[in-house]
């Protein structure tokens, strides 16, 4: 039944061709460079990225205050990050993205409040710099254990020119340098959530590491400590990270910024050894903090085993023996537990068909976790990836697998009416369009309320799921019996 | 090691186990925390009268609100129309929130586009946002109108859609003719429920005023229908039908303006329907002519009650109204305006609610209830609760104001039991945290972010306002007519039977209490 890698990379350009027809000309030229088929021994997956969206054709992607307030800085527990600006961004993105963390929300931690500076008219036209000020005094009063405060900037700050710098230097001075970081992230820059990620990380580079505010953490450095950059802790990722690292001998500082506080931010410069997860999120303060404090990166893939193995070898290798023994341990040790759950599902997934849409490392990363149980990813895309991504998934996916940047609402469609993949893996906004075509559906940005998915105790979960996606007796009720018959 | 193939481990218990419990302990030597005293002490401060005093006087700051912006109004009027696209002119992040919100809360896909604008556009404007965005929803979603609305971006650079429309219409985007009616929605202003009004006016005025000078204007010729318009709503699926089923039961010619309770309700057959059902360009035209309008929820449309009432419609404008004598209300001014009687069905099913009430009553009376949401909702709710003996205790509005106010105080000194009772224009739920720690209440009605209110005062929620992400399918059950009358009821009861066994089910200690029959 399968096709021919050829076969496939012609019917692909068929159905690419077919979809731009629907565009106006000019459109077409342009979305037909983010739409390809992977050629094998290429160095990237021949298509367009990080360019702006076209207006209209419902773009998937977010803005820069999504990749800033909602992704970098959000989750970090003990400080309080005010969308500033109009109630709505806050308010949307309240709480929404999983951000596992322990803490007593209200008091000591604030991940899941939506604080916010709800802009009326008056502060558009005669500017919100006063009541910015105003709202940290109110913050210091009534969550005095806050441990920072970051001002995440909606569309109208930069329009109406606020000096939301001035207003955190002047208050954090105030309040005896409490951390107080302003963030550009004004949505309408960038062409996606990529820009708010370079934006946040820069202001921790600005702000945390080069600030002139508190720094009251010390701790004694071991030659086993590293830092987890790059996991947001959605569902408890990071946590089922950590315990790996921790169980091969290695000592975690710092968690960016999943379940992550300042104190662990700032002590990051006296890292080992930076691990990287989230690449496309948190590469910029990563080769930050290896140009400034010289301190290596390795970016790693936690989803699978096959990834899980070689990446802990990896990470090992950048330590001693004793470490990369203890790799080996924990490599073995997990073996059976694997074997275990590959031997339940994959019988069942064997040779079902992906196709996949996701933002960040996603795209590449869960190829191999797929792999491990027998499916096969045929088609992939990033909502906001750079030339750099793509580079990277080269080395994940096969020849011909179907590659769409940026994808529209219009062409993703399509693409799966064509394709018909045994599963979908995107987001909120897709799943329930494809659940109605009668095609299996995983949200890959919240893990679908699950998770979590990444590390051995990660892909048990990852499994279940999919089976259960895939084998759900639902999907033998979609058409009515009196339909079938005909 | 925890986890098994066996038996999968989700998060829930996965990190309860003593492996990933010592983690954390251990995490925490790097986290650098206060001490837990100091934590305690906070915790128990943030309980307290003074923490309530300041709380209160609080003027910029505003956490936890229960309202949203002004296009997610738009949008739910843009869905609300057949086979009509949403376009939102401005950043295209916004978008994206619009429709995750409404998926996540409907569990169903919310189709709606941006004109993608950027740093660019910042500077030069979105004329060509809106030329190159409409001509590409035009071919790929193939829409019988589009209904632009803006995010603040476009309002703070002051886009004005009325000339960037028409130059769009002349640059080809769409042919002249096609249907592109607008509002600005800056969400500096107001609420969702702003938006909504802003933008089923705008449609209104579209095609009853001359389509933006692309046609003539319509003459009004009354005629014997209504018009009902339901405003923002999260129950639409389920009231939409409620309501069209009594209008049947009635017989009347009616037209439902803003109708989006069939796309947000597709089957799952094999087919993705981006539009389905709504209000037809026809009917719009045809609801100029009508005798009345019944507006659901009259704050949510004070535009578009001005409006109606200038074209020389008589409006009956009601606040959500739940229960009996707030449908009674509703009834009864449909038999007025229509000049039939209410049909037997109706005072049956009346009779029906007013039985079960009758039934369970005992179990509600004097019971005291925090509630937050939409004014109108507020209105509503509240008048049901105190049509149950049950106390309104505090009612908060974030969109409310004092006009709202005024008409919460009037429905507490309407009943006995709305003494002591108090409304919260302009206020959060953060405002609503201290109330309920200094004034303590048996139940709150609120959204799914009142959970982390029943976390943290102990207050069980009872999920009865949008949105409700973390149960599933509750707006597909009315909450307006008798019948939804009904629904509120067994909402109420469940929540608090589940409550009264949930305190009496230690076995030898309170079990006594834990009755069979109720």
């Amino acid at each position: 039944m399968s096709m021919t890698v050829e076969e496939r990379k012609a019917t692909n350009k068929a159905l690419i061709d077919e979809v731009l027809k629907a565009y106006p000309e000019k459109m077409a030229k342009k979305r037909a460079k983010h739409l390809g088929t992977f050629e094998e021994g290429k160095p990237d997956c021949g298509v367009k990225s990080n360019i702006k969206s076209l207006p209209g054709v419902m773009t998937i992607r977010g803005c820069a205050y999504a990749g800033s307030k909602g992704v970098v800085w959000g989750p970090i527990k003990d400080m309080i990050h005010i969308s500033h600006g109009p109630v709505g961004c806050g308010q949307y993105s309240w709480a929404a993205r999983r951000n596992y963390y322990i803490g007593m929300t209200g008091v000591d931690t604030f991940v899941t409040m939506q604080f916010t500076s709800d802009f009326q008219e008056k502060d558009i036209v005669f500017g919100g710099d006063k009541k910015l000020e105003k709202i940290v005094d109110e913050i210091q009063e009534l969550f005095p254990l806050n441990k920072g405060i970051s001002v995440q900037s909606e569309c109208p700050i930069g329009l109406i020119g606020d000096d939301i710098e001035a207003v955190s230097k002047k208050k954090s001075k105030e309040y005896d340098n409490h951390t107080i970081v302003p963030v550009r992230c004004e949505g309408f820059r960038g062409v996606s959530q990529s820009l708010g990620h370079h934006i946040a990380n820069d202001a921790i580079r600005d702000w945390v590491f080069d600030g002139k505010t508190r720094k009251e953490h010390e701790f004694v450095p071991t030659p086993y400590d590293v830092a987890i950059i790059g996991d947001y802790n959605i569902g408890g990722d990071a946590w089922s990270s950590r315990i790996l690292l921790e169980e091969m001998g290695l000592r975690v500082i710092a968690q960016w910024s999943g379940d992550g506080t300042i104190a662990e931010l700032e002590n990051t410069p006296k890292a080992k050894l930076n691990v990287l997860h989230c690449y496309r999120s948190m590469n910029y303060i990563s080769r930050h903090m290896e140009e400034k404090y010289g301190i290596p990166w390795v970016e790693y893939n936690f989803f699978g085993p096959s990834m899980i193995e070689k990446s802990l070898r990896e990470i090992a290798a950048h330590f001693d023996d004793a470490i990369k023994a203890k790799a080996e341990e924990v490599i073995a040790k997990y073996k059976p537990l694997m074997q275990a759950v590959i031997d339940k599902y994959k019988p069942r997934l064997q040779g079902k068909k992906v196709m996949l849409f996701v933002g960040g490392l996603r795209p590449r990363h869960v190829i191999g976790a797929y792999e491990d149980l027998g499916m096969e990813v045929v088609g992939t895309g990033y909502e906001f990836g750079h030339n750099d991504d793509y580079q990277r998934t080269t080395h994940y996916i096969k020849d011909g697998t179907l590659i769409y940047d940026d994808v529209t609402g219009y062409e993703f469609e399509k693409f799966v009416e064509k394709v018909q993949p045994d599963l979908v893996g995107s987001g909120i906004k897709e799943k329930y369009v494809f659940q109605k075509m009668g095609v299996p559906f995983r949200q890959m940005h919240s893990w679908d309320y699950s998770g979590p998915y990444h590390g051995y105790d990660g892909f048990a979960i990852f499994a279940r799921d999919m089976d259960m996606a895939i084998s759900s007796p639902i999907w033998g009720l979609t058409k009515a019996p009196w339909k079938q018959a005909a | 090691m925890p986890q098994s193939a066996d038996k999968v481990l989700d998060h829930e218990f996965l990190f309860r186990e003593p492996e990933y419990q010592s983690m954390l302990e251990g995490k925490k030597a790097f986290e650098f925390n206060h001490t837990d005293d100091k934590i305690k002490q906070i915790i128990e401060w943030t309980k307290t009268e003074d923490y309530k005093e300041k709380n209160f006087k609080r003027d910029s700051l505003v956490v936890n609100p229960a309202k949203a912006c002004q296009p997610l109004g738009a949008v739910f009027v843009a869905n609300g129309f057949a086979k009509t696209m949403s376009f939102v002119h401005g950043s295209q992040g916004c978008v994206a929130y619009y429709r995750s919100h409404f998926s996540r809360h409907f569990k169903e896909p919310t189709s709606c586009v941006s004109s993608s604008m950027t740093e660019d556009a910042a500077v030069f404007g979105g004329l060509n946002n809106m030329i190159d965005g409409l001509a590409n929803t035009y071919n790929l979603y193939q829409p019988e109108m589009i209904a632009v609305s803006t995010t603040c971006m476009a309002e703070v650079i002051g886009d004005d859609l009325d000339a960037f429309i028409k130059n769009a219409k002349q640059k080809g985007s769409v042919p002249a003719e096609f249907d592109v009616p607008f509002a600005h929605t800056p969400a500096f202003v107001g609420s969702h429920i702003t938006g909504y009004d802003n933008a089923l006016l705008g449609i209104l005025k579209h095609f009853w005023d001359g389509k933006s000078g692309a046609g003539e204007a319509l003459t009004r010729v009354p005629n014997d229908s209504i018009n009902f318009i339901g405003g923002f709503d999260g129950f639409v699926v389920g009231n939409m039908k409620e309501i069209r089923r009594i209008f049947g039961l009635f017989g009347v010619d009616y037209t439902v303006l803003c109708d989006p309770s069939e796309v947000w309700n597709t089957p799952t057959d094999g087919e993705f329907r981006m539009y389905e059902g709504g209000t037809t360009k026809a009917e719009v035209e045809r609801a100029l002519h009508a005798k009345a309008t019944i507006v659901m929820q009259e704050f949510c449309c004070e535009k578009t009650t001005k409006y109606l009432k200038e074209k020389g419609q008589e409006v009956v404008a009601l606040n959500c109204p739940v229960g009996v004598a707030g449908t009674d209300e509703f009834v009864m001014a449909l038999s007025r305006l229509t000049g039939k009687p209410v049909p037997a069905e109706l005072e049956k099913e009346r009779g029906q609610l007013v039985d079960a009430m009758a039934d369970s009553q005992a179990h509600l009376h004097g019971k005291r209830y925090a509630l937050y949401g939409d004014p109108d909702q507020m209105l509503g709710l509240s008048r049901f609760l105190l049509e149950l003996g049950a106390e309104p205790a505090h009612v908060l509005a974030t969109n409310g104001d004092e006009k709202w106010a005024a008409r919460m105080q009037a429905v507490f000194d309407a009943s006995p039991y709305g003494a002591g009772c108090k409304s919260y224009p302009k206020r959060d739920l953060w405002h609503m945290r201290s109330l309920l720690h200094t004034e303590p209440v048996d139940f709150l009605i609120g959204n799914t972010y009142g959970k982390y209110l029943e976390r943290d005062t102990g207050a069980p929620l009872i999920r009865m306002v949008f949105p409700i992400f973390d149960r599933h399918h509750y707006h597909r059950y009315p909450t307006w007519g008798y019948e939804g009358g009904l629904r509120v009821l067994v909402n109420l009861l469940d929540e608090y039977f589940e409550t009264l066994d949930a305190n009496t089910i230690v076995p030898g200690k309170t079990d006594y209490s834990y009755d069979i029959i109720r």
